[in-house]
């Protein structure tokens, strides 16, 4: 169960979205703050707090990555393994700490130091083959170089990230993901970014305006999903007074970009036709 | 000399406007983006007439940066902004597509250049709330998002009645936790919610019933960092970079087998050959380009050929020959390295982020790994390659969201293009002889040094109230 100073913080969330639901993947990432993975507890707690039944929760929390349902060790080791880093040398750099460590994909050292994983693209390929110790990331690396790392990491000598902070600890880290900025025990710590920003450290800020709907969430219906001829023809007729040919938008966002707004009937869902645009048909952006 | 070059007479000069102030060390501070002209354009707008705003976004002809090129205004002209409900801004940070990274460094060095946009386009589209849904592992960035907002609310820059104003606009920070399908706008908006994140069917579009039902602006980083820029500059400054249809500067990421990978920023329409040459010095040592993708591995990989027929990137060209922007990640490997191995490699990632709404996705992407593994293991049948392709024709726009066209991209193309390096596999049971699977570590890399060929600041003085 929370504790009761961590009840606090949870509440805190709950309060910063319009709705309370919002709250969920921050809360579970507090969950693992203090757990080190998705306990049973945890699980039950953010179901009182949100009014959700359990099923609910855990539907939501086995869709994530970065949600574990066994306890991690006191460090999460990534390794990129997707193509810009691989043709640099990432398997060779997998496969050593793989070794060494003695575990696979998604295990933990039986003395509780690292959880080890291979991880898709990380967003760093200038750097690749990168490392991530608890998302602070390790650029470069060869596979002498971060069997080293690891040691180091280990014996408490941990080296400055190529970009960012040495990691206090990946539950601490978690702590910094569910929003509440740095765990009150990594406060000094904040100093190391050369400036810091009075007393909070860089929380984000509470929210103060009022705006949203406030409690009851409003679902989208059906209703909304009514769509005329003539709406997707004012629509068209927005994107030529911006230069563009409807047509050559919907084919340069991809093949299958549903949320351009000229697609007429179709291939998607009797009625896929737009009145609004994305910014992201085909790559998508995340 | 590859500088001497005019490549095919489409060479063009570089640009420094979203990445002014990567080389200002202390530019991810509220002083540092001060001193550079920060927050002026916000101050210039407090008074603005937001139906204004929204035409000079439109008449710039800006386009998504995430990877459709949807035009920007016309997306805000979608979204009714006067009704009963709130109006939500929700910044895409939920950068994953593979080899994207442009996001993430821009965020890290100029945390405060994304807050400014956010208010502005708040004010553009009356909106008092932005969330930044940053993708959960971008913790660096987010630190440097974190500060940047405490001390941007410090200021007055953000909250109730943004500098002495009767503006509001609140951005609250929401780190995600690790799924790809969450850069879909609609799974996103799931996500943001405390869903699954996966997409929902469109109509409705989040323009009119998004985030919590209210119409809702989702726009990428970039995008977002492009509006301070056209509202202080113009839009006839801003249409003066790039192409008549892709107008504006833009970050290329470049990775892969050259010489020097990284954050680039070129006007649209740049000779990708000019980009690799000049930026990043060309390819590794001994290494000589065989194929690449334009925009992340969504997109269909494209070969030399295109490369040294100077084609430029921008919408119109990319999609001519074959391919598209996306996120324009350009993802470059040479001649030593298997296309087959790439088709593998994208297809488990697709495989690992398939959210499992719809089966052709879920269920095919499973297949198409297993029958790439066992090609490239030696055991390929004859049948294997049709097998592929049969398979792809299954999945291809037979799927809810785009991830399933892009998990066809990389095999289709590669199909395309090197059907001889599949038919080697299958026939000989191993690569041939010049081919590895994945070359060994490289350690000449000087990935985080910046280009000497960045043109000086557009504007050293600060911005014009």
């Amino acid at each position: 169960m929370f504790s009761s100073e961590l009840r606090e913080k949870a509440e805190t969330l709950v309060g910063r979205y319009p709705i309370a639901r919002s709250a969920l993947l921050p809360l579970l990432h507090l969950v693992q703050s203090q757990d080190g993975y998705l306990s049973d507890d945890g699980i039950t707690e953010c179901a009182e707090l949100l009014d959700l039944t359990k099923a609910e929760v855990m539907a939501v929390a086995t869709f994530y990555t970065m949600y574990k349902r066994e306890p991690m060790g006191r460090h999460l080791v990534s390794v990129c393994t997707n193509f810009s880093c691989k043709v640099r040398g990432a398997q060779d750099v997998y496969d050593r700490l793989a070794e060494r460590l003695g575990v696979g994909h998604n295990q933990t050292t039986e003395d509780g130091t690292f959880t080890f994983e291979h991880a898709e693209c990380l967003g760093n390929c200038e750097g690749a083959p990168v490392v991530s110790v608890d998302y602070f990331n390790y650029e470069c690396m060869t596979p002498a170089g971060a069997e080293q790392l690891l040691d180091q990491v280990a014996s408490g000598d941990m080296p400055l990230p190529t970009r960012g902070l040495r990691s206090p600890g990946i539950r601490m880290v978690s702590h910094r993901l569910a929003g509440l900025g740095p765990h009150p025990d990594d406060i000094d710590r904040g100093h190391e970014l050369g400036f810091a920003t009075g007393t909070d450290g860089g929380a984000p800020p509470p929210v103060t305006s009022e705006v949203g709907p406030q409690a009851e969430m409003e679902v989208v219906t059906s209703e909304l999903a009514r769509e005329s001829d003539g709406q997707r023809a004012e629509a068209e007729q927005q994107v030529r007074t911006a230069g563009l040919e409807p047509e050559e938008v919907e084919e340069q966002a991809g093949p299958d970009a549903r949320e351009s707004p000229t697609r007429g009937g179709g291939s998607g869902a009797p009625g896929t036709t737009a009145d609004a645009g994305d910014d992201h048909g085909k790559a998508h952006d995340g | 000399m590859a500088d001497r070059s005019d490549y095919g007479g489409k060479r063009q000069e570089p640009v420094s406007v979203l990445t002014s102030r990567w080389d200002v060390p202390d530019a991810h501070t509220l002083a540092g983006y001060e001193r550079t002209g920060g927050y002026q354009v916000l101050r210039s707008v407090l008074d603005a007439d937001p139906a204004h705003l929204r035409q000079q976004v439109k008449d710039s002809g800006l386009r998504g940066r995430g990877g459709a090129g949807f035009p920007t205004g016309v997306k805000w002209g979608f979204m009714p902004l006067d009704g009963p409900k709130p109006v939500y801004l929700v910044v895409n940070a939920d950068e994953g597509e593979p080899g994207t990274f442009k996001d993430r460094e821009l965020m890290e060095r100029d945390p405060h250049q994304l807050l400014e946009g956010m208010a502005i386009s708040g004010r553009a589209l009356k909106s008092k709330r932005g969330f930044i849904f940053l993708r959960g592992e971008y913790l660096w960035p987010g630190i440097r998002l974190e500060e940047a907002i405490a001390e941007a609310y410090d200021a007055g820059y953000l909250g109730a009645g943004i500098m002495g104003s009767d503006l509001d606009f609140d951005i609250t920070l929401h780190y995600a936790a690790g799924a790809y399908i969450c850069g879909e706008e609609t799974a996103l908006l799931n996500a943001l919610e405390g869903r699954r994140g996966q997409p929902r069917l469109r109509p409705p579009f989040p323009a009119i019933a998004g985030a919590y039902a209210a119409p809702t602006a989702v726009n990428n980083v970039e995008t977002i960092m492009n509006v301070p820029w056209i509202i202080e500059r113009g839009v006839d400054w801003y249409r003066s970079i790039g192409t008549e249809k892709s107008p504006g500067p833009k970050v290329f990421c470049v990775s892969g087998e050259v010489q020097r990978p990284g954050n680039y920023e070129w006007p649209m329409g740049t000779p990708a050959k000019q980009i690799v040459e000049e930026s990043c010095l060309g390819m590794l040592p001994e290494r000589e380009l065989k194929f690449w993708v334009p925009g992340g591995s969504s997109t269909p990989l494209l070969t030399a050929e295109h490369y040294h027929d100077n084609i430029t990137m921008d919408f119109e060209s990319i999609q001519a020959a074959g391919s598209l922007m996306g996120t324009t990640a350009m993802m470059m490997y040479s001649h030593r390295t298997s296309v087959v191995d790439a088709a593998l490699n994208w297809t488990r990632f697709y495989e690992h982020e398939s959210c499992g709404k719809c089966t052709p996705c879920r269920e095919g992407t499973f297949w198409l790994g297993q029958i790439l593994q066992r090609i490239l293991d030696g055991d390929g049948r004859p049948e294997d390659i049709d097998i592929l392709t049969d398979v792809t024709a299954g999945i291809f726009q037979r799927a809810f969201c785009a991830l399933a066209d892009g998990a066809c991209s990389p095999i289709d193309s590669s199909l395309k293009y090197f059907r001889d390096e599949y038919e080697y596999l299958v026939e000989h049971g191993r690569l041939p002889d010049h081919i590895e699977r994945h070359a060994g570590p490289v350690t000449q890399n000087s990935g985080h040094l910046r280009p000497n060929h960045r043109a000086p600041l557009y504007d050293p003085e600060p911005a014009k109230v």
